[in-house]
């Protein structure tokens, strides 16, 4: 039976669409039939990060209108089996994602995929609202920082009340923390909220800890994700956090500062 | 990180503004989930229609009514508080 899981955050800027693009290509690459959405109609950007912007044909909203079929219009990743993205549209109306018209959509794509994966724009508008609607899994993205933790909060409120698991009385919408450009060193210098701090304010299970990375910006520029580069921390720390998701157990890495030795610790590196 | 920056972090760590964001947030959060959870939409109009009832009878202010509601688990509860003066005086 496949899994509708929700990148979803609130805030803008955090890296939904980063986290999206990893997630879904590490499912892919354990060799789950996978589908990544991107829900973020007039401002798709999910495209660039995977590198597939110059093959877009039709889009999400064609579908839904019945002016192309899913075959037509899904992206198939030529560096990962099993991975398909579908891309939003560019131009039109944010109303065009109808609920019924998701929802006709999704269960098409229940029928052939293991996973699909809903990148949610930013905000609580009507884009967002359908990604995370039909959800069974949450990924909740979030960066230690205060109104990032705010806005994640009020996310959970909205997964708890207003989905359709919600709204059906059935089992609660499975939250999961990534608590993504965490930088170790400030936090232990008291400058940026620490793991444990950010969990004990939104009390959700963390699934990963992505550690603040310039090469997450190389991957973007690159149209690579970043999980697709296993010698990053960041890249390391998306696939254990795909590993964990599906059921494995992972100890945290880079969470905690490097220790520094004398020298560094004096004369700087 | 160099001498300088060590002695910058040293001192830093007194500040320690992370702690000041987490007290922050957890006063803020813990406001926005009791105003999410604790008020339906139609809290106030059955506050005030209370109000009103009791207002046929005793003369009372607007704030010695309290309406909160309360969920635990699978219950929820209506916590109705009216305090009535020390002398009621009748409205009539």
């Amino acid at each position: 039976m496949a899994r509708i899981i929700v990148v979803t955050s609130g805030k803008g800027g955090v890296g939904k669409t980063t986290t999206s693009a990893s997630f879904a290509v590490g499912l892919a690459q354990r060799g789950y039939k996978t589908v990544v959405i991107d829900f973020d109609v007039g401002l798709r950007n999910l495209d660039l990060i995977m590198g597939c912007e110059r093959r877009v044909v039709y889009d999400f909203v064609n579908v839904i209108n019945n002016e192309a079929n899913l075959n037509q219009t899904l992206i198939r990743d030529k560096r990962v089996e099993n991975l398909y993205i579908l891309p939003a549209s560019q131009t039109r109306d944010k109303e065009a994602l109808t609920r019924d018209g998701v929802e006709r959509v999704l269960n098409e794509l229940k029928q052939s995929f293991d996973y699909i994966v809903c990148d949610s724009p930013a905000g609580i508008e009507h884009g967002a609202f359908m990604a995370m609607y039909h959800a069974d899994e949450a990924l909740i993205v979030t960066n230690p920082e205060v109104s990032s933790v705010r806005d994640s909060d009020r996310i959970l409120g909205i997964l708890s009340s207003r989905s359709r698991r919600a709204e059906r009385g059935e089992e609660p919408v499975k939250e999961h923390l990534v608590l993504s450009r965490y930088a170790p060193e400030r936090a232990d210098r008291g400058d940026m909220l620490s793991v444990d701090d950010v969990l004990e304010i939104l009390g959700i299970p963390l699934l990963g800890v992505i550690p603040e990375s310039q090469s997450v910006l190389q991957s973007s520029n690159a149209g690579a994700p970043i999980i697709m580069d296993g010698d990053t921390e960041a890249g390391m720390a998306y696939s254990d956090m795909v590993a964990r998701f599906l059921g494995e157990d992972r100890p945290h890495r880079f969470i905690t500062a490097e220790k520094k030795g004398f020298f560094k610790r004096f004369f700087g590196n | 990180m160099g001498l300088l920056d060590y002695f910058r972090s040293t001192q830093s760590r007194r500040t320690n503004s992370a702690a000041v964001a987490k007290e922050r947030l957890q006063i803020l959060v813990a406001h926005d989930r009791g105003s999410r959870r604790d008020s339906p939409d139609y809290l106030p109009a059955l506050k005030q229609e209370l109000l009103d009832v009791v207002r046929k009878y005793v003369a009372i202010e607007q704030d010695q009514v309290k309406v909160h509601l309360d969920r635990d688990g699978d219950y929820e509860v209506l916590e109705l508080n009216i305090t009535l003066p020390d002398e009621p005086r009748p409205v009539r």
